[in-house]
C-alpha cells in the first residue's frame, strides 16, 4: 500500500513540474508567427535562405490545409495569433479581407509583380506568389487496364465511357473543388458546352451575372452531364489525385502541382491540363491587422515576393507572381501560363454562397447511400 | 413503570423528514436512556431506517431536534457525531484485513501503534475472531463479517451504537446465535444501542424498549412486555405476535356486541355506546374453561388443528366468529381434538383489547 | 462492566480533536465539488455556450434565433445526413456492443485459455490513430483493395513481385466488393473496429465485478446457464451495457475521421460540420450542426439516468468475487469467437503495417523501410513525436486525477445534491462534442484577451486540457461504474469513525478502484497520442504534434510515411502499455489480494 502511494506521488510531482515547464515555454512573443497552407516540403526549401539572411528572426510556422488554416484564422479573428499569412489561397484572403482582418501593405518590389497577381487597390491587402490550376490526374495503368482513352479536355470528361471513373472534390468542402466549378461556370457557352478560352481561337468571355441569376448559367448543364460520370465527390481537393494515384479511380479532377508531385514519387500519374483552359487560384501573402504589428513581418513580406523567393517558388510552380524566366518545373506543360483562363476571382468570391447552394441542391444526392 | 429515570442520553423532538412529496418521518419524538437497547420495529418503508440515518447524520431532517448527551447535534455532520454503526451490508472495506478494518478509526487519531494494536486485539477477542485478524472480508463467513463490522463500530467506544438490520442478511441458525451474542455483548459493555429491524422476534428478545413504527409515525413505545401485552393500536397488535380480531359495536358500559354474542371488556377507553369497534385477543389468552360456563364464554367448533410442539393451534368457529386458540400441550392431552365437537371457549375480559374501527 | 467500556481519556481527547478537524473536511468536500464544477463549467459549459450562441447568429454575427436550424432541415441533402448519421451510429453500436459483450463475457466469466493474450490483442486498435483504420480499410476494401481484387492476387503480387497487369484472374479467389466509397457498410465496419476497444473496456469493467453468491443461488435453483445469464449476468451488467451503447453511439455520430477518409460518398453530420467549417468557413452553420449532434446525447443521458436509478451496488462488502468454473464446450466456443475477432483486428493492423512498408501501393509492392526515416520529414518529425509523448503523459496523469476525483465527488460526495446532478450531466456532454467543434469552441472562448484564462491559449496546458475534456466522458463512465460497484456506506462508516473522507478515498476507494484508475490512465495516454480533431486548431507554431503531422503527410499524398508515423505511435502506445504493465504488475498483485477468495 505504501508503495502505491509513493509511486503515485512521485509520478504526480514529476508531471506537475513538467507541466509548469510547458506553461513557461508556451508564451513566445517576439518571434514571427506565420500561418501558411504551403506544402511542408516546400516550406523547408523556401525558409532556409530566409533564415540564413535573417538569423535573428525566428519564424514559427503553423501549416495546415487551406480550409483548416482559413477556419482557424477566422476563428481567431478577435485576437489574431498570426503575424502574417504566407501562401494561402487568394479566395480565402478575400474572405479575411471582407472581415477586415487584413492590413494593407505594399511590400518592396510590388511594382514588379504581375498585376493579375495582386489585390487591385493601390496599397494591396494581398499579393500573390504563385498560381495553381485545375488539372486532371490520370492513372496510366488503370486507364490502360480499363481500355479508356486518355481524356484531354473538359469536353472529354462528359463522354459516357468515363461513367463512374471520375472523382472530383466537393466544392462545399474544398477550395480546389470550388475553383473548378467556378471555372466551368465561367467557361460554358450558351449551349452548355465548354468553350476554349485560351490560345488563338479563344472564345469571347461571357458577361457574368450575379445573385440568383448565377443559377441560370449554362455551365450547370455541363455539370449535370459531368455528375453522371462522377463516382464520388471527395471532401478534400488533393484526394481525387491521391485516389487516382492509388488506382481507386482512374481519373481525378485536382490541381497541377499534385499531379507533378505524385508522379515524382513514383505513382503512375500523368497530369492533364484541359484543352479548353484551366481555372486557377493564387497562393498569396497578407499582413494581419493587429494592435501591434511585428516589425519583422514587413521584412518577411518584402522577402517573400523578392526575386530570390520567387525563384524558389518557381521550382514547384510554373507560374509565379514575378516572371523569373526559369524553365517550367518538370512535368508541367511548357506553355503553362497560357493555359490559364481569364478568371474573375472577385466574381467567384462574391457569388460563392449562391453557387454552393445550387451545387448542393443538384448533386449532393451522390452523398446519399443507395 | 413510573420509577424515576436518569436524564435521557438521546432526545429526539418533533423530527420531520420528507423526500419530495413522500413523508418519511412525521413528528417523531423519542427519548433514549443511557445503556438502553432500543429497537425500531416496523414493516419496510415505515421510516425506521430513515430515523436511524437522521440520528447518525446521514440524512438531514427537515425539522426537529436531536440532542445527544446534552449536546444539540441536529445540524452536525455525521463525522462530528458520536456513534458507531453497523450496516445491513456491513460495508467492510474489502481491501483491508479484519484487523485493519477495526483499526481504521483508531489509526486516524495518531495514537501510538502499540495502543492501537492492543485495542484491536481486545476487540477481536471481544467478538471472538482473534484467529482471523489477517483475513480479508471476502475470506470470512457472513457471521464473521458481521462481527468484524461490530468490532469496528465499537472501536472508538462510541456513546451510541447504531445497528441497521445487522442480522437480516444471515441465515436463520447463524442469526439466532449472533442475536444472543449481541445481547450479551451489549449488556457487557453497556453502550446505548439502537437497532433497526423488521423482525419482531429479534426486537422482542433483544430490546429493552421497542419503538413500533408505521407510515413515518411512532405507533407505540414500550418494553417488549408492554408492547406485546398492551398494544396501543390495532397495527401494533397485528404486527407483533398473533392476534384475533373480532368486529363489534359498543353495547353499553363494559359491553361489546359481537354478532350474536355480548362480550364484557375491562377497558373500553371511553368509547361511547354505538361505536363500531375491533376487539383483539391473543390466541394464547383464550382459554377452554374447566369450570362451569361464565360470561364471555362461547361455544365453538374446531375446524382445524395444528401440532406446534409446545402447543396446539386450533382454528375455531363460533357461529360467524372465527378465531384461533393456542392450547398448551398439558391441557390438550385432556381433550380429544379428533372429535368434531363443540368446545366451550372463554375470552377473558382483561385480555380483550378494544380499538375504534 | 469490563474494561472495554471505559474510554481511555487520551482517546476521547484525540477523538474530539479529530472531530474538530472534520469541520474543515466538510468545507474541503464542498470545495472539491465546486472545483470539479468550475473545471467542467470552464472547459465544457462556457465553450459550449459560445457554440450555441454562434448557432443562432448569421454570418454577420447578428442574432437570428432558430433560422439556421430551419435552413438546415429544409435542405434535403443535409437532412439526409441526419438520417445517415442515425443509421450508421445505430448499426455500429448494435454490432460493436454485441461483439464486445460476448468478448468481455468470455474474458471475465469463462475459463477460456489465452485470456491475457486475447485481451491485449483485442485492445490493439485503441493504439492506432484513426487515420490508420482509414488507410487499412482502403487497402482492404477500396477499389484496389486486397479483398476487392482478390486475396491470392494480392499475395502473388506481394510475394512474387508481379505487376498488377500481369496477374490473370485466378481460378480460386477470395474476393468481394463492399463498395467502400458509396455504401455506408464501409463506414460501419471501420467504426466497429474503432469502437471495439472502447466498448470492450466499459463492458469488461461492468462484467469483472460480480457477486458469486448470486450465481451459486442460481445454480441452487437449478436455473439453466441461459436463464442464469438472462436473470443474473445481464441485469448485473445492465448499467455497463447502457453506458456502452451511449458512448458507442455518440462516438460514432461525432466521429469525423473515418467518414472523412472513406466516407466521401456518404454524407453524415460530422462531415457536414467539416464542410461547413473547413470548406466554407460557415461557423454559424457548423455550430448549428454541432448543436444537433448534442440531441442524441441528451436522449442518451435521460436513458442513462433512468437506468442508474435502478442500479444497486454490485460489490457490497459481503459480495464474494465470482470465479468462473470450467465448461469445456462454452470455453471452446468462446475461444473460437475471440480468435476470430482478434484475427480480424490483426488483419486491419497488419494491412496498415504493409501500407507503411510498400514502395508504391498498389503498383510496386516491394518492401522498403524508407518511410520510417523521419529526419527528412518537414517540420521536425521527431520533435513532434516528443511533443506528442509529453502531451500524452501529462494528459494521462492530470486527466486521471481530474476524472476520478470529480467522479468520486459526484458519486459519493455529500451535500450540494443539485450541483452534483448538474455536474453529472456536464460530465456526459463532452462525448457529444466532435473534437473539431471542441477545438473551435476553445478558440472562440479562450482566444480573447478579455478571458482571464487567455494565457492558456497556444500552450501545452490547453492541448492537455482540451484532450482531457475530449475524452472525458468515457473515462468518467469507467470511474463511475467502478465507484457504483462499491458499497455506498463506506463513507458513512468513515464518518462514524471520525475519519475524513479524503483518507477513506485514499485508503479504500483508490486501492479498490485501482484497476479502473489504471485503465483510465492508459486510455488517456493512447488517445492523447493519436488525437487530431480537437488539437488541430489549438496546437501552436512551436508545439507540433505527431498525430497532426500524420494528417498533413496524408493530405500531401505521402500515405506511406503517414502510415509509418502512425505505426510509430501505435508501437509507442503498445510499448508504454507493456512497460506500465511490468511496473504495475507487482503493484496490482500487492493491492488486489483481497479479490481472491
Amino acid at each position: 500500500m505504501k508503495l502505491t502511494q509513493l509511486f503515485i506521488l512521485i509520478a504526480l510531482l514529476g508531471l506537475a513540474l513538467s507541466a509548469g515547464a510547458a506553461l513557461a515555454q508556451g508564451s513566445d512573443s517576439g518571434t514571427l508567427t506565420v500561418y501558411t497552407a504551403l506544402e511542408d516540403d516546400q516550406i523547408q526549401a523556401y525558409l532556409a535562405p530566409f533564415n540564413a539572411k535573417y538569423p535573428n528572426i525566428t519564424v514559427n510556422i503553423v501549416r495546415d490545409s487551406t480550409g483548416v488554416i482559413t477556419a482557424r484564422l477566422l476563428a481567431e479573428k478577435d485576437n489574431p495569433q498570426a503575424d502574417l499569412i504566407w501562401g494561402l489561397a487568394a479566395t480565402s484572403l478575400l474572405i479575411l479581407d471582407q472581415e477586415g482582418m487584413l492590413e494593407p501593405y505594399a511590400p518592396a518590389g510590388l511594382e514588379e509583380i504581375d498585376p493579375r497577381f495582386r489585390d487591385s487597390r493601390e496599397v494591396p491587402t494581398w499579393v500573390g506568389i504563385d498560381a495553381y490550376e485545375t488539372a486532371f490526374c490520370v492513372n496510366t495503368i488503370e486507364i490502360e487496364r480499363l481500355g479508356l482513352p486518355m481524356p484531354e479536355s473538359w469536353g472529354d470528361l462528359i463522354k459516357p465511357e468515363y461513367e463512374g471513373y471520375i472523382v472530383m472534390p466537393n466544392p462545399n468542402s474544398s477550395g480546389t473543388g470550388f475553383l473548378s466549378v467556378a471555372a466551368v461556370l465561367q467557361m460554358a457557352g450558351a449551349d452548355g458546352s465548354i468553350q476554349t478560352l485560351i490560345g488563338e481561337n479563344a472564345a469571347e468571355v461571357q458577361e457574368l451575372p450575379s445573385g440568383e441569376a448565377v443559377n441560370e448559367l449554362p455551365g450547370w448543364s455541363y455539370l449535370d452531364a459531368l455528375d453522371k460520370n462522377i463516382a464520388v465527390y471527395t471532401h478534400s481537393g488533393s484526394k481525387p489525385c491521391r485516389m487516382a494515384g492509388a488506382g481507386e479511380y482512374p481519373i481525378g479532377i485536382s490541381f497541377g502541382y499534385r499531379a507533378i508531385r505524385q508522379a515524382r514519387s513514383g505513382e503512375p500519374i500523368v497530369g492533364v491540363w484541359p484543352a479548353e483552359g484551366s481555372g486557377w487560384d493564387l497562393e498569396a501573402n497578407a499582413l494581419m491587422k493587429k494592435a501591434e504589428i511585428n516589425p519583422a513581418a514587413y521584412t518577411f513580406l518584402d522577402w517573400a515576393i523578392s526575386e530570390e523567393a520567387m525563384t524558389l517558388y518557381a521550382a514547384n510552380f510554373p507560374i509565379t507572381g514575378l516572371d523569373t524566366g526559369l524553365p517550367v518545373p518538370e512535368g508541367y506543360p511548357e506553355n503553362a501560363v497560357d493555359l490559364l483562363i481569364k478568371n474573375d476571382l472577385y466574381w467567384a468570391a462574391a457569388n460563392r454562397e449562391v453557387i454552393l447552394a445550387e451545387w448542393l441542391k443538384r448533386y449532393d444526392a451522390k452523398s446519399e447511400p443507395r | 413503570m413510573d420509577e424515576p429515570r436518569p436524564t435521557p442520553y438521546l432526545q429526539i423532538r418533533h423530527l420531520r423528514k420528507t423526500f419530495r412529496t413522500f413523508v418519511a418521518l412525521e413528528d417523531i419524538s423519542l427519548e433514549v436512556y443511557p445503556g438502553e437497547f432500543i429497537c425500531f420495529l416496523g414493516p419496510s418503508g415505515c421510516g425506521k431506517t430513515t430515523l436511524l440515518r437522521c440520528i447518525a447524520g446521514l440524512e438531514e431532517q427537515d425539522a426537529g431536534e436531536i440532542i445527544q448527551d446534552g449536546r444539540d447535534i441536529s445540524r452536525l455532520p455525521a463525522s462530528q457525531r458520536d456513534f458507531g454503526i453497523v450496516f445491513q451490508s456491513y460495508a467492510l472495506f474489502p481491501n483491508l484485513t479484519a484487523a485493519k478494518n477495526i483499526a481504521y478509526g483508531l489509526e486516524n487519531m495518531k495514537l501510538p501503534r502499540a495502543q492501537i494494536q492492543a485495542r484491536v486485539q481486545e476487540l477481536l477477542e471481544l467478538v471472538g475472531l482473534s484467529d482471523f485478524a489477517h483475513k480479508y472480508p471476502a475470506q470470512l463467513s457472513g457471521g464473521q463479517q458481521q462481527r468484524v463490522a461490530l468490532a469496528r463500530a465499537l472501536a472508538l467506544s462510541p456513546g451510541l451504537l447504531l445497528l441497521d438490520e445487522p442480522l437480516s442478511a444471515l441465515d436463520a441458525r447463524v442469526r439466532a446465535g449472533l442475536r444472543t451474542e449481541l445481547a450479551l455483548l451489549q449488556r457487557r459493555i453497556g453502550v446505548t444501542t439502537i437497532m433497526v429491524t423488521h423482525d419482531q422476534e429479534e426486537a422482542l428478545t433483544l430490546a429493552d424498549r421497542i419503538v413500533v413504527m408505521d407510515h413515518g409515525t411512532i405507533q407505540q413505545i414500550g418494553t417488549p412486555h408492554e408492547v406485546y401485552r398492551y398494544p396501543r393500536t390495532p397495527f401494533v397488535a397485528n404486527f407483533i405476535g398473533e392476534m384475533n380480531f373480532l368486529v363489534g359495536v359498543v353495547a353499553g358500559q363494559g359491553w361489546v356486541q359481537c354478532g350474536a354474542h355480548q362480550l364484557r371488556v375491562s377497558r373500553l377507553n371511553g368509547l361511547a355506546q354505538g361505536t363500531s369497534v375491533k376487539l383483539a385477543i391473543r390466541p394464547e389468552d383464550i382459554v377452554i374453561p374447566t369450570a362451569a360456563p361464565a360470561e364471555n364464554t362461547l361455544s365453538a367448533r374446531v375446524q382445524h388443528h395444528e401440532f406446534l410442539g409446545a402447543f396446539y393451534r386450533l382454528r375455531l368457529a363460533a357461529e360467524e366468529l372465527n378465531f384461533i386458540l393456542d392450547l398448551p400441550m398439558a391441557q390438550a392431552r385432556d381433550l380429544d381434538l379428533t372429535r368434531q365437537d363443540l368446545l366451550p371457549v372463554h375470552l377473558p375480559a382483561d385480555f380483550l383489547h378494544v380499538y375504534p374501527s | 462492566m469490563t474494561t472495554i467500556s471505559t474510554t481511555p481519556p487520551s482517546w476521547l481527547a484525540a477523538k474530539r480533536k479529530a472531530a474538530r478537524a472534520l469541520n474543515t473536511e466538510v468545507w474541503l468536500m464542498r470545495g472539491l465539488i465546486l472545483l470539479s464544477g468550475a473545471f467542467l463549467v470552464t472547459f465544457v459549459l462556457l465553450p459550449l455556450y459560445e457554440l450555441i450562441r454562434r448557432s443562432m447568429e448569421n454570418r454577420q454575427g447578428e442574432f437570428v434565433g432558430l433560422e439556421n436550424y430551419l435552413q438546415y432541415f429544409s435542405t434535403p441533402a443535409l437532412a439526409q445526413s441526419f438520417a445517415n448519421s442515425l443509421y450508421i451510429s445505430a448499426m455500429s453500436t448494435l454490432i460493436t456492443v454485441t461483439l464486445a459483450f460476448v468478448f468481455a463475457y468470455a474474458l471475465t466469466r469463462t475459463c477460456m485459455p489465452f485470456k491475457n493474450v486475447l485481451r491485449t490483442l483485442a485492445l490493439l486498435p485503441i493504439f492506432a490513430p484513426s487515420l490508420l483504420h482509414g488507410i487499412a480499410f482502403i487497402y482492404l476494401f477500396g477499389n484496389q483493395g486486397i479483398f476487392t481484387n482478390g486475396v491470392f492476387n494480392f499475395l502473388l503480387r506481394l510475394i512474387g513481385g508481379y505487376d498488377i497487369r500481369a496477374v490473370p484472374p485466378l481460378p480460386f479467389e477470395i474476393q468481394f466488393n463492399i463498395n467502400l466509397y458509396k455504401e455506408p457498410t464501409g463506414i460501419i465496419l471501420a467504426e466497429v473496429f474503432y469502437l471495439f476497444p472502447h466498448v470492450l473496456l466499459i463492458l469488461m469493467v461492468a462484467l469483472s465485478l460480480a457477486d458469486a453468491r448470486l450465481y451459486e443461488a442460481a445454480t441452487a435453483l437449478r436455473a439453466s446457464r441461459w436463464r442464469t445469464f438472462l436473470t443474473v449476468t445481464l441485469p448485473g451488467a445492465r448499467y455497463g451495457i447502457i453506458s456502452a451503447c451511449f458512448v458507442a453511439f455518440t462516438l460514432v455520430i461525432t466521429d469525423f475521421g473515418i467518414p472523412k477518409v472513406i466516407g466521401d460518398g456518404v454524407s453524415v453530420l460530422a462531415t457536414d460540420i467539416y464542410k461547413q467549417v473547413i470548406g466554407q468557413q460557415n461557423f454559424f452553420m457548423g455550430s448549428t450542426v454541432s448543436v444537433l449532434l448534442l440531441t442524441p446525447t441528451i436522449i442518451g443521458f435521460a436513458i442513462d439516468r433512468f437506468a442508474q436509478r435502478r442500479q444497486v451496488a454490485m460489490l457490497s462488502a459481503r459480495a464474494v468475487p465470482y470465479q468462473p468454473k470450467p465448461n469445456p464446450t462454452l470455453d471452446r466456443l468462446m475461444l473460437a469467437f475471440c480468435i476470430l475477432v482478434v484475427l480480424a483486428i490483426l488483419l486491419v493492423i497488419g494491412t496498415a503495417l504493409i501500407a507503411s512498408v510498400v514502395n508504391v501501393w498498389p503498383y510496386r509492392l516491394e518492401l522498403s523501410g524508407r518511410h520510417y526515416d523521419f529526419s527528412k520529414v518537414a517540420g521536425g518529425g521527431l520533435d513532434a513525436y516528443w511533443n506528442s509523448l509529453r502531451m500524452a503523459g501529462l494528459t494521462a496523469v492530470f486527466g486521471t486525477i481530474i476524472v476520478f476525483v470529480s467522479a468520486y465527488m459526484i458519486e459519493k460526495g455529500r451535500g450540494l445534491g443539485k450541483t452534483r446532478a448538474a455536474l453529472y450531466f456536464l460530465s456526459t456532454l463532452p462525448v457529444a462534442l466532435p473534437g473539431l467543434v471542441l477545438g473551435l469552441a476553445y478558440i472562440f472562448f479562450f482566444n480573447r484577451p478579455a478571458n482571464p484564462l487567455y494565457f492558456l491559449y497556444g500552450t501545452m496546458p490547453i492541448l492537455v486540457l482540451s484532450t482531457i475534456v475530449h475524452f472525458y466522458t468515457v473515462s468518467f463512465f469507467t470511474a463511475t461504474t467502478a465507484l457504483k460497484q462499491m458499497d455506498r456506506e463506506f463513507e458513512a462508516v468513515s464518518a462514524s469513525l471520525a475519519v475524513p473522507f479524503y483518507r477513506t478515498f485514499w485508503r479504500v476507494t483508490v486501492p479498490v478502484s485501482l484497476p479502473a484508475i489504471l485503465e483510465i490512465g492508459i486510455y488517456y495516454f493512447v488517445n492523447a497520442l493519436t488525437t487530431v480533431s480537437a488539437v488541430i486548431f489549438l496546437y501552436s507554431a512551436n508545439l507540433k504534434l505527431a498525430s497532426i503531422m500524420i494528417v498533413n503527410m496524408d493530405d500531401a499524398g505521402d500515405t506511406a510515411p503517414a502510415a509509418a508515423m502512425s505505426m510509430l505511435l501505435f508501437f509507442t502506445g503498445i510499448g508504454v502499455r507493456l512497460l506500465y504493465e511490468l511496473v504495475t504488475r507487482g503493484l496490482k498483485q500487492r493491492t488486489q489480494v483481497w479479490r481472491q477468495r
